[in-house]
């Protein structure tokens, strides 16, 4: 497990990490949320050691991370670059060789990456001659060739098409069913959403939800439910219940616990007929804009 | 430097992928990718190809070229007087009949003068269109005795036209490879690849590989030049190569590696402070005017003993000043090898600063950085 415990950064004055604190499981993939500047590539930074943190540290398996530690991670920074001439397998290879892996087995990690990203073709390629999705897939790859035993990526999901963010996803997907914690960072919630497992939404450099979507959810929105009936009048007369929304035979209402939203139910069934009676899920979007303001 | 080296050259080598690759091995990756990237340039190869050729044509040019435009100068004479110009050489001699037949062969332009007997103390008359046949004049002339006091003495033209031949070879090398070098960095700072790499090893690996990567370069290809300049004489047998110019150029190789991995570093540094590489030539411009010193002094100042000590031993200028009083023979013997301690030990010195520059630049984009900000990190 990766753990950021207690980061704080400032740059000229400017605090760029408060007290920023979050975990990322072996297995699962962490989606880092925020608006542009909030912080996450800094963050970011500090995990992989290119960037020092004015307090606070960076832990694995809840020990100080070492440089050995991070020279087993892959990383994707936040603008994209590799050797715009030279061929996309070369410096695959030199960077599993900085990263310590012999040149035999880099060459043969590279020539199946390369197979898996869909860029087999283009492997002698130099990396100006490839279109930018392919570029982006060979950054990809350049962060996954030497076997991280974790991954942190900054934003690898922009400028891909829709295929390749499939592809991409399967690679990912594999390393963190490897057991490997993957974290990356996105400004689009809906991408996020859709693909971690859990979440940090980091906001002015502060975290300011953290957990998987249930927990966040759980967090941040007490549990409604909608009824729609005959008449919802009778509601309001149930005790633990709070109106939220009501319209003749329409009412949003919380519920202080399950039980109380149980007894609205089963007065309605007594009361006659009960057309849909749900527990109302706030998109996570709508936590999002509340929770970075 | 050193600390890291055994801290983290321990735990890298014992199995493939655990732990952090020592420093010596990344700098070795790091230099292998410098130079191969170079060698496989094909620019490079051809830039490097011609200047060898020029330099190989012209060493064998200065000694065999003169020669080729000397012509004889073609002499009609009369019996009488023949004997006395047989002897001489560069004359293509004819003898005709008569005194008159030889005037005519001039004023027809079939040879360039004649030679016929005269009434002065000479006894001969030497006949020409219309300019006095100098050459020919000089070698039927009576000389003074002359005795050389110095007879191996340095000529100053040739001082002159060495003195500049070194500094063009430092300059223009050290211009190549010091540019290379500041492309690289910039290269990897504008791509953000250099992000990814010190995830992986330490700043001053990359550096490391970086220098000495282009120092290998710089250093085989003076060894080429030198080979040129050796080859070439020894062609064309010439006693200024093989005897006069032998060991200054050994100083000149040993002085210009040591000298050229301190400008290296310092290339790297300047290089790193900047993010564009369109800043680039701001960024190395104070860089190239230390290498742009002793390229102008040494024209300057190859007749000036004192210039010449000086320079030997300020770094800079050390790889040209140094070959050149080793040629003209005005030093004490130690007195190279002493330049080249005062060399060795500042370079050592450029290495600690650049590094520190260079570490604390890579990661700042933007603008480009200043020196005194960079060392205040």
């Amino acid at each position: 497990m990766l753990s950021i415990h207690a980061i704080s950064r400032s740059f000229n004055g400017h605090r760029a990490l408060t007290d920023v604190s979050f975990d990322v499981h072996d297995g699962l993939m962490t989606g880092f949320v925020g608006a542009n500047g909030a912080g996450k590539t800094t963050a970011m930074r500090i995990i992989l050691g290119v960037l020092a943190a004015d307090s606070g540290e960076v832990r694995v398996d809840g020990r100080p991370i070492t440089a050995d530690d991070r020279a087993q991670f892959g990383y994707m920074p936040e603008e994209r670059g590799l050797y715009p001439k030279m061929k996309v397998h070369e410096q695959l290879v030199y960077l599993a060789r900085l990263h310590g892996m012999t040149t035999a087995a880099a060459g043969t990690r590279a020539d199946a990456l390369l197979e898996q990203l869909g860029l087999g073709e283009r492997r002698h390629d130099t990396l100006e001659s490839l279109s930018l999705g392919n570029q982006q897939r060979a950054q990809i790859a350049a962060a996954l060739v030497h076997e991280p035993t974790a991954l942190v990526l900054d934003e690898p999901f922009s400028g891909l098409d829709p295929m390749a963010v499939e592809t991409t996803l399967e690679v990912l997907r594999d390393v963190a069913r490897s057991g490997a914690p993957v974290l990356f960072s996105s400004h689009q919630l809906d991408v996020v959403e859709r693909l971690c497992d859990s979440l940090v939404i980091l906001a002015h450099g502060e975290v300011r939800a953290a957990g998987t979507r249930e927990q966040i959810r759980a967090a941040h929105t007490r549990p409604e439910w909608v009824l729609e009936t005959d008449d919802a009048g009778f509601v309001r007369g149930i005790g633990g219940i709070e109106v939220l929304e009501f319209d003749g035979g329409h009412v949003r209402f919380s519920a202080a616990s399950d039980g109380a939203a149980d007894r609205v139910l089963r007065e309605a069934i007594e009361r006659g007929a009960v057309r849909s009676f749900t527990p109302s899920i706030r998109p996570l979007n709508e936590i999002f804009q509340e929770v970075v303001r | 430097m050193s600390a890291t080296a055994a801290r983290t050259g321990s735990t890298a080598s014992a199995t493939n992928h655990r732990g952090r690759t020592g420093f010596w091995a990344a700098t070795g990756i790091v230099a292998q990718r410098e130079i191969m990237t170079r060698l496989r340039s094909k620019s490079f190869i051809i830039s490097t190809a011609i200047m060898l050729a020029l330099i190989l044509g012209g060493v064998i040019f200065a000694s065999v070229g003169p020669a080729l435009f000397d012509e004889d100068t073609a002499v009609a004479t009369v019996a009488a007087v023949a004997p006395a110009l047989q002897g001489l050489s560069g004359l293509d001699l004819s003898v005709l009949g008569t005194a008159d037949a030889v005037r005519q062969a001039v004023q027809s332009g079939a040879v360039d003068a004649g030679v016929v007997p005269g009434s002065g103390p000479s006894g001969l008359l030497v006949l020409a269109d219309r300019e006095a046949p100098s050459s020919l004049i000089q070698m039927l002339s009576v000389a003074p005795e002359l005795e050389l006091l110095d007879a191996n003495a340095p000529d100053p033209m040739l001082t002159y036209y060495i003195g500049i031949a070194f500094g063009i070879v430092f300059f223009s090398s050290a211009m190549t490879f010091g540019t290379t070098i500041a492309q690289s960095v910039v290269e990897e700072k504008q791509s953000r690849i250099v992000e990814i790499m010190l995830a992986a090893v330490p700043a001053r690996a990359i550096l490391a590989g970086k220098v000495v990567g282009n120092s290998v370069l710089a250093f085989g290809q003076i060894l080429l030049i030198a080979a040129a300049v050796m080859i070439g004489g020894a062609i064309t047998g010439s006693q200024l190569v093989l005897d006069g110019l032998g060991m200054p150029i050994v100083w000149f190789v040993v002085l210009f590696t040591v000298g050229f991995v301190m400008l290296a570093a310092l290339y790297a540094a300047a290089a790193a402070l900047v993010s564009r590489a369109e800043d680039l030539g701001t960024a190395t411009s104070p860089v190239m005017m230390l290498i742009m010193i002793p390229y102008f002094a040494v024209i300057i100042f190859n007749n000036s003993p004192v210039a010449l000590q000086i320079m030997s031993y300020v770094p800079f200028s050390a790889p040209v000043a140094v070959p050149m009083r080793v040629y003209l023979q005005s030093q004490a013997w130690w007195e190279p090898f002493l330049s080249l301690a005062i060399l060795a030990a500042f370079t050592v010195l450029v290495i600690a600063f650049a590094a520190k520059v260079y570490e604390r630049s890579l990661l700042k984009t933007g603008s480009m950085v200043k020196w005194k900000d960079a060392l205040k990190g």
